[in-house]
């Protein structure tokens, strides 16, 4: 089991037995299809997902260079109202992300008002003076946002980290689904669940909101940093669904400050551009001069205001860890209203009280780094040695702003199937939220990751995590 | 929407590798059969063939192995250590595929998949009856591509793939009758002295064309009339003169959906010109090795023009 007394999204708290009242039906459907069955159907599945290549590369690991991610038969389940008031909370979260990001590389009024320490800004890495006064077109810096949600209860949800850079996963949301549709489709007949697959449609059409000038056609591509990426499967599959070009950096050249790909025939002009490279290798102009992934000179054409670039370069001082402690001051203050979406408590380690509090508590906390990713340099506090603890005390004395810290949460379960049949295990969420030119939209479905091993609440896929389909339903009365 | 020079070059290696893939499965399936027919040491020329045709004999050599059917059976598929092998073609073609995910359809790219992963964390090809069915796989999954090519747009892509299949797969047959004629048939002998039936039939098997010689011929295994066969027939999907004719073909279609003539298309209209005067009668007095060194050479250099006319980087 993992944190006594979670809450289940199926079973309640009630156990297979007595499931919630709105999954009555679906919860028969686990029960009266057998185990043996679901295994069949997943294999299957994960045999599809091996053919396909919808793999995924971890880093530094030769041995299996690509692997798939598990997939889990037993999809998650939102109901109506409860997407209703989240996806209200994703619409005002990334509103106030793109007007925060406006603001910072601008007038920066919450700094002048004192809501944000003006250190946390301008000493943080992820601020990126390089865009400073520069305006994307159409005003828009965050148009594909994965925001990353824990559930603790039927209406308790938390936004554990906001993704605005480049977030990826959502080429998952949309082959899960389609390996559903095959291998369940009594599911679909039985239940009314929103369909993912406009998701390529929508995100073709927020690229050609934001193109620069008034192009009727603009040319639009994908930029990847080569097959060799962890992501590339999603990338080619992104260019492929929307049916425009994916390029790498060798494609493009800038010339007086336009962006043009290099075809068989000679030059076309570039107008949008969503790119899967970190601001970092975008242009070794501007960043990193080492970089052999980007494009010199694409950053003077983005400044000319002659390519729009999805999401905008700088967009990182927005998720950044030490920022997320503030997004709810950050609604407030640009919307006027309270967050619809809290934030999971989180002790900010660079202030002397909280760290204090931390340190006192390191066995029930989780710790993280506030520049790691992909669960790397974190601490579980109840799951961890003692060792552990130590060397992360350590850490947090000799550098405390370089942490932050949150309580552990019972996370909600899903049932999941394991080798001995059906058990709960702990699930996250990734929705994605599209911005353009002609406002904000959330995809209805999404990423959820799951931690197979029993009781463990780390999801990564680099460390043993699964997927699951995601349903969203249009009606409850199923 | 125009395609990108590096699409391009990938669609177009991504045609030759999995048409080398499939060459070297039809040559070592032919010379296992023709190893099984022989006694020694006939076995071990016919392994030596196999290395020669594929441009591999130094590379095994440096291995150090003997020449039986195990080992160079496995040195032409599983041996990732020279660009010879199977499996090294399959990882090329599919490294290409990948840049160029977005240019295939799921049909295409699955295909080319599922034929690597035949190999991935194969050690050994087991005996005979084991390398045969995973040849006999390998085959599958290449004809499947080429299925799945005819249901994909009729586009430059498509094209591209089949142009450079086109190329290769004149190299292949070139080679393939200049290697097995030379030792067939060693200096001073007579075209149409003694026949090794086995020997012969092992080409014709290589290029599938066992059938296709009985129909065309209606005689026995004539060593002049294979050759005619390999060379003259365009019937013949593997001949050099169905080869030419089809780049030209290939070139045309292009050319009308790309705009892009040049330098490619006349020497390749020029070659299929000479390549109808060709008489193999003619060839074979004056010297076939000499005429066939000289297709191949003539064959590189219009796979450079190809790269230079369609922008490759």
């Amino acid at each position: 089991m993992g944190a006594p007394g979670a809450f289940d999204e199926i079973w309640g708290h009630g156990g297979p037995e007595r499931p919630r009242a709105e999954f009555a039906a679906l919860s028969q459907w686990l029960a009266e299809t057998d185990a043996a069955e679901l295994q069949r159907r997943q294999q299957s599945a994960e045999a599809a997902f091996r053919q396909l290549g919808i793999t995924f590369a971890v880093y530094g690991d030769t041995e299996a260079a690509e692997r798939i991610i598990p997939f889990d038969i037993v999809p998650r389940v939102f109901l109506a109202g409860e997407w209703q008031r989240l996806s209200e909370g994703l619409v005002q979260r990334v509103e106030a992300i793109n007007a925060f990001l406006e603001d910072i590389y601008g007038e920066r009024r919450i700094l002048k008002e004192g809501i944000i320490p003006p250190e946390l800004i301008y000493l943080n890495e992820q601020f990126r003076a390089e865009v400073d006064g520069v305006r994307p077109p159409h005003g828009v810096w965050a148009h594909i946002c994965g925001i990353d949600l824990v559930r603790t209860g039927p209406d308790a949800f938390y936004v554990l980290e906001d993704n605005a850079r480049t977030p990826s996963g959502v080429s998952y949301m949309l082959e899960n689904r389609e390996a559903m549709i095959r291998l369940c489709p009594e599911l679909f007949r039985d239940f009314r669940v929103a369909p993912v697959d406009s998701y390529p449609d929508m995100l073709l059409k927020t690229m050609q909101s934001v193109a620069p000038g008034n192009n009727p056609r603009p040319v639009c591509v994908v930029l990847t940093p080569g097959h060799f990426n962890s992501a590339y499967y999603e990338h080619s599959f992104l260019a492929d669904s929307m049916g425009v070009e994916l390029v790498e950096a060798a494609d493009l050249v800038v010339d007086d400050d336009v962006v043009w790909m290099q075809t068989i025939a000679g030059r076309v002009k570039v107008d949008v551009i969503y790119r899967r490279i970190d601001d970092d290798f975008l242009d070794p102009l501007v960043f990193r001069p080492d970089s052999m992934l980007g494009v010199p000179g694409i950053m003077a054409a983005y400044r000319a205001g002659n390519v729009a670039i999805l999401n905008a370069p700088g967009n990182g001082i927005a998720d950044d860890k030490a920022i997320y402690s503030y997004v709810p001051e950050i609604v407030r203050f640009y919307s006027g209203g309270e967050a619809k979406l809290p934030n999971v408590e989180t002790y900010r380690c660079r202030e002397p009280q909280a760290l204090k509090y931390v340190l006192d508590r390191l066995p029930e906390l989780v710790v993280k780094l506030v520049d790691g990713s992909g669960g790397y340099g974190m601490l579980v506090g109840p799951t961890a040695t003692k060792a552990q603890i130590e060397e992360f005390r350590a850490a947090l004395v000799a550098e405390p702003h370089r942490y932050i810290a949150q309580p552990t949460l019972a996370l909600s379960t899903v049932p999941t199937l394991v080798e001995q049949g059906l058990a709960p295990r702990h699930v996250d969420f990734r929705p994605f939220v599209l911005t353009g030119s002609d406002g904000v939209r959330v995809a209805p479905g999404g990423l959820t990751r799951v931690a197979l091993r029993e009781g463990s609440l780390v999801v990564n896929s680099s460390q043993g995590g699964g997927t699951k389909d995601s349903f969203v339903l249009l009606d409850d009365g199923a | 929407m125009l395609m990108l020079s590096r699409t391009a070059a990938a669609l177009y290696w991504l045609g030759r590798y999995l048409e080398r893939a499939d060459f070297i499965a039809r040559l070592v399936e032919a010379t296992i059969r023709l190893d099984a027919l022989s006694t020694r040491p006939a076995g071990e020329a016919a392994w030596q063939s196999a290395l020669a045709v594929t441009y591999t004999d130094e590379a095994f050599a440096l291995t150090g192995d003997e020449l039986t059917q195990a080992r160079v059976a496995r040195f032409l598929t599983l041996d990732d250590s020279h660009p010879g092998s199977i499996v090294r073609c399959l990882d090329r073609a599919r490294n290409n595929a990948r840049a160029v995910r977005t240019a295939l359809t799921r049909e295409a790219w699955t295909a080319i998949n599922r034929a690597w992963l035949l190999f991935q964390n194969r050690q050994t090809t087991g005996g005979a009856t084991a390398t045969l069915n995973l040849l006999e796989q390998v085959k599958g999954e290449t004809r499947g591509f080429e299925g799945a090519i005819h249901r994909m747009m009729r586009n430059e892509a498509t094209l591209l793939i089949q142009l450079g299949a086109a190329i290769e797969r004149a190299d292949n047959t070139a080679r393939l009758v200049d290697v097995k004629y030379h030792l067939l048939l060693p200096e001073g002998e007579q075209v149409g002295g003694v026949v090794d039936r086995d020997q012969w039939n092992t080409i014709l098997q290589t290029v599938s064309a066992v059938n296709a010689y009985r129909w065309l011929y209606n005689d026995g295994l004539q060593p002049a009339n294979v050759i005619d066969l390999l060379i003259s027939r365009a019937e013949l999907p593997r001949s050099l003169a169905a080869c030419v004719e089809e780049v030209v073909a290939l070139l045309n279609a292009l050319a009308k959906r790309t705009g892009l003539q040049g330098e490619a298309d006349r020497m390749a209209r020029a070659r299929m010109a000479r390549a109808q005067k060709t008489r193999t009668h003619d060839v074979i007095v004056s010297g076939l090795h000499e005429h066939l060194e000289a297709f191949v050479g003539e064959n590189a250099l219009l796979d450079g023009a190809i790269a230079r006319q369609f922008r490759f980087i």
